[in-house]
């Protein structure tokens, strides 16, 4: 095998590895926005934000990273990402924003502290809902002519793609929940423990429901997972999702810190690989493969030597500043 | 028709976007490295104003980064949703200068930044210390390699074309492209005087008002030493950098001089208003001979006109020669407050000069005016190409249509204008509130105890108003 076969597929697993771990990382910090509407008081607001104060702008950069690293390694599929899907991508950005500020400028006033909060929760439950979208739209399928997007500018409109849009925003939300679970105490622990029973159950229906529906879609995820024997092959993934869900529910119901967040990750990976799996190898379904979307060895290539370097240096430091904010997250934070 | 429509709609867009992202980065990359500084003294000297004016500018350095960070992610999807053909076309050479840009830089800054922001009390002053350099490390890193992606659009090197897409044939020639270096170079300076300008005139302003003295003054001291290295040094590489456009834009060279024939011994045109339909200027105010004499250095070089070549091929002439005409203005203004500063200061009444002080203040925002003045000159002189001679700006555009085009126009202009509006608004609230000293609280970093993250930007600014 020769580099212009072997690179794409390289590139198909970093680019794969910075998304999920966009999905993970931002997925509890937006989860904490979308239960923001929840919180009982401005203090309980307060101190849920401050829970990812510190780290929140690194996670949101590996979705920064994700976009370029698209942009430098399948560019063609990032131009025909990113102009067929315009619209939702104009709603993600713009809730990002709104997301992003709202950390910095509602610590900076009393007046207009509940309008920062407002931003910060529809900021957060627009972006998960996007991103559900774009998900959805993008394994459905993208209509393509010579390499180029070929579609109306509300193709991504359909009723799988809006499932997975809500899919997206409770499964975010759960992320958060867990999250709250371990970083809190006290009454705002309640609050928390008390939302993540019903997330579970309806992120699991989720997942099932999406789950069913895909095969009917596509005619390739079809085949993937049922055809000649895939499915013994396949049959641990299912398999494992449905025992994580067990035991994410167990680890909740006997009041767990730790483990509920943990699972809840686990849960989300075991949803992404299957879906990677059903669209494999394309980038774009249903006909842009890895290969026909590459840059030349010489992009990828030089892009790799980088990449294999630095990323476990940022996963280091990373690792380090979250280690110097663990712990729980004290009521008075912030305030002098 | 309408693709005219949606192309002139997204290049507003781009316009409009990218001038507000470049307010913050040019502040950001000055004050990291700023607060660097102001960390390295306090550790040096354990003087505790270091301390109080760094405490202060961190939440500065908060509330613009932030805003820095929000804009800049809408830039890097822009080339996909509005330049798809250019991100099909180069996506090989600019993708991996901005993928090595979020891998070097944006996680450095990002990551950092928390400890930087909350993690006063966390760590000892050394890694604190160390957070901060990481975080100005960033910023320049960034600097870095989005210069080059853009240089490269204004002088491409070391690629081939085949089929019409960009390939590269030597990483080195296309990162150092011939006017990175300079660009590079002039911009960071850029982004360091934009700063030195906000602190002179944020002391100034003080000073004014007799607060904060013993800061301002010290603030306002090392402004003006630092305005006096870098503000005659920006002056040399922006002549250096217009000898560059000569040789490798001449068009746009002709136009940000005005120039239409082809001539030696040309004039310096100070003031002129180039009249493109008629191919000539009106009302010219010009210094025989020192237009040649800047940049041939020879008083009877001989400079192109823009006759030379068809108007197909040209750049809006007004807009470039009067946004360069601005920023050189602005240096030169620079370079006046910095000379009678300087004189003020061997007599002992720099801090004292009301109206010496009343220029500083009004001098507060000139570096943004000149960073956005300069980057209208390159960028709108380069046009009618995105790559300049290879590909047009025309054929970079996505196949998106008018209104998704014209929804995405006005929903960002509402979004920017609400955020800016709310982030200028905080950031004058703490510059009125300025430095305080260092609350009894704080006065251990190196108390490690857990929970209670201290919040240095987290603290109203309205609840105790000064
Ligand atoms: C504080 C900001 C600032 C100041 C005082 C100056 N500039 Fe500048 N200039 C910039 C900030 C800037 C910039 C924003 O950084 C630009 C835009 C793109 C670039 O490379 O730098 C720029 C571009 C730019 C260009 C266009 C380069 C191109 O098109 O590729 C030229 C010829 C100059 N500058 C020359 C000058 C001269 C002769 C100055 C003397 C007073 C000067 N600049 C002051
Ligand atoms: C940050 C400071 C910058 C400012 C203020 C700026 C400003 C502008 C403006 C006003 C235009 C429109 C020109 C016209 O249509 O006549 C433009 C075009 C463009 N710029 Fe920049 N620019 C900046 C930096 C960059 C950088 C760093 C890049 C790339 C890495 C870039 C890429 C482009 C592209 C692709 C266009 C073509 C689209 C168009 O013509 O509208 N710019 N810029
Ligand atoms: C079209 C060109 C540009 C793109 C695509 C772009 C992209 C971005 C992105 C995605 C971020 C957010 C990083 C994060 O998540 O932490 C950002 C921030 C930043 N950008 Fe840009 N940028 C552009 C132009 C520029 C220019 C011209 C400069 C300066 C020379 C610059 C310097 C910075 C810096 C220093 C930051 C950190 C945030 C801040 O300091 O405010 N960028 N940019």
């Amino acid at each position: 095998m020769d580099a212009g076969t072997v690179l794409p597929i390289v590139w198909f697993f970093i680019i794969g590895f910075g998304v999920m771990m966009y999905v993970l990382m931002d997925g509890f910090v937006l989860g904490i926005g979308i239960l923001a509407p929840f919180a009982e008081s401005d203090e309980q607001l307060d101190r849920m934000m401050n829970t990812a104060a510190p780290i929140w702008d690194g996670n949101e950069t590996w979705l920064v990273l994700g976009g370029v690293a698209l942009f430098a390694a399948f560019p063609s599929a990032y131009a025909v990402m990113l102009s067929g899907l315009y619209l939702p991508v104009l709603l993600m950005l713009v809730a990002l924003i709104l997301r992003g500020v709202s950390f910095e400028f509602r610590f900076k006033t009393q007046s207009s502290k509940r309008l920062w909060g407002i931003c910060f929760a529809t900021g957060s439950i627009a972006a998960a809902f996007a991103q559900g979208v774009m998900l959805g739209a993008i394994v459905e399928g993208m209509p393509l002519e010579s390499g180029r997007y070929a579609g109306g500018p509300f193709d991504w409109f359909s009723p799988f793609s809006m499932l997975t849009g809500v899919a997206v925003t409770f499964g975010y939300a759960l992320l958060g929940s867990t999250w709250l679970i371990l970083k809190t105490d006290g009454a705002l622990q309640n609050v928390v423990f008390a939302l993540t029973r019903p997330l579970v159950a309806i992120v699991v229906a989720f997942m099932g429901l999406v789950s069913a529906w895909l095969p009917f879609l596509s005619s390739q995820v079809m085949a993937r997972w049922f055809e000649s024997g895939n499915f013994l092959w396949l049959a641990p993934i299912p398999l494992l999702a449905i025992v994580n869900a067990v035991a994410l529910w167990r680890a909740v119901m006997r009041r767990a810190e730790a483990a509920p967040f943990v699972l809840a990750l686990c849960f989300f990976v075991l949803g992404f690989i299957g879906l990677v799996i059903g669209i494999w190898p394309n980038l774009l379904p249903p006909s842009m493969t890895i290969w026909d979307a590459a840059s030349p060895a010489s992009s990828q290539g030089f892009v790799l030597v980088g990449t294999v370097i630095i990323i476990p240096v940022v996963l280091g430091y990373t690792y380090w500043s979250y280690s110097v904010f663990r712990g729980k997250v004290a009521e008075d934070a912030g305030y002098h | 028709m309408t693709d005219v429509t949606a192309l002139l709609l997204s290049r507003i867009q781009f316009g409009f976007v990218v001038s507000f992202h470049i307010i913050f980065p040019a502040f950001t990359i000055g004050l990291a490295s700023w607060l660097a500084f102001l960390a390295g003294m306090y550790l040096r000297t354990r003087v505790e104003i270091w301390r109080e004016l760094y405490l202060f500018w961190v939440k500065i350095f908060a509330v613009s980064f932030a805003l820095g960070v929000v804009s800049g992610i809408v830039m890097s999807f822009q080339f996909g949703t509005n330049w798809s053909e250019l991100s099909a076309r180069a996506g090989n050479v600019l993708g991996p200068l901005m993928t090595y840009e979020v891998l070097t830089a944006f996680f450095l800054e990002a990551t950092f930044l928390g400890v930087m922001l909350f993690g006063w009390r966390r760590v000892s002053p050394q890694l604190h210390f160390f957070a901060t350099c990481m975080v100005a490390l960033g910023t320049l890193l960034s600097a870095f390699w989005i210069i080059s992606a853009n240089s490269w659009m204004h002088t491409p090197s070391g690629y081939e074309l085949v089929d019409g897409v960009f390939h590269v044939t030597s990483w080195w020639q296309a990162i150092f492209n011939p006017s990175f270096p300079l660009r590079l170079v002039h911009m960071v300076l850029a982004a360091y005087i934009t700063t030195c300008f906000v602190i002179g005139g944020v002391s100034a302003a003080y000073l004014l008002r007799g607060r904060h003295v013993q800061g301002a003054t010290l603030m306002l001291k090392l402004a003006v030493a630092f305005a006096a290295i870098a503000v005659p040094l920006q002056i040399v590489v922006g002549d250096l950098h217009g000898l560059a456009v000569h040789k490798y834009q001449p068009v746009k060279l002709a136009a940000i001089e005005g120039h239409w024939e082809t001539k030696r011994g040309v004039p310096l045109l100070l003031f002129a208003w180039p009249d493109e339909a008629a191919e000539r200027n009106e009302y010219e105010v010009a210094i025989p001979k020192l237009g040649s004499l800047i940049i041939t250095h020879d008083l009877n070089g001989e400079i192109a006109g823009l006759k030379e070549v068809p108007r197909s091929e040209r750049p809006p002439v007004a807009p470039v020669f009067f946004a360069f005409r601005v920023m050189v203005g602005v240096g030169v203004l620079m370079l006046l407050a910095v000379i009678v500063s300087l004189v003020a200061w061997r007599r002992g009444r720099l801090a004292t000069s009301r109206s010496l002080l009343r220029a500083w203040m009004v001098l507060t925002p000139s570096g943004f005016i000149a960073v956005l003045a300069g980057w209208y000159t390159t960028e709108i002189g380069r046009q009618p190409y995105v790559i300049y001679g290879l590909m047009r700006t025309a054929e970079a555009h996505s196949a998106v249509g008018v209104a998704s085009v014209a929804t995405s126009l006005i929903v960002f202009a509402a979004v920017y204008l609400f955020i800016f509006a709310a982030g200028t608004y905080y950031l004058l609230k703490l510059l009125r509130k300025g430095p305080q000293p260092v609350a009894e609280d704080m006065r251990h970093p190196q108390d490690k105890r857990p929970a209670r993250p201290l919040s240095v930007p987290e603290e109203s600014v309205e609840m105790s108003g000064s």
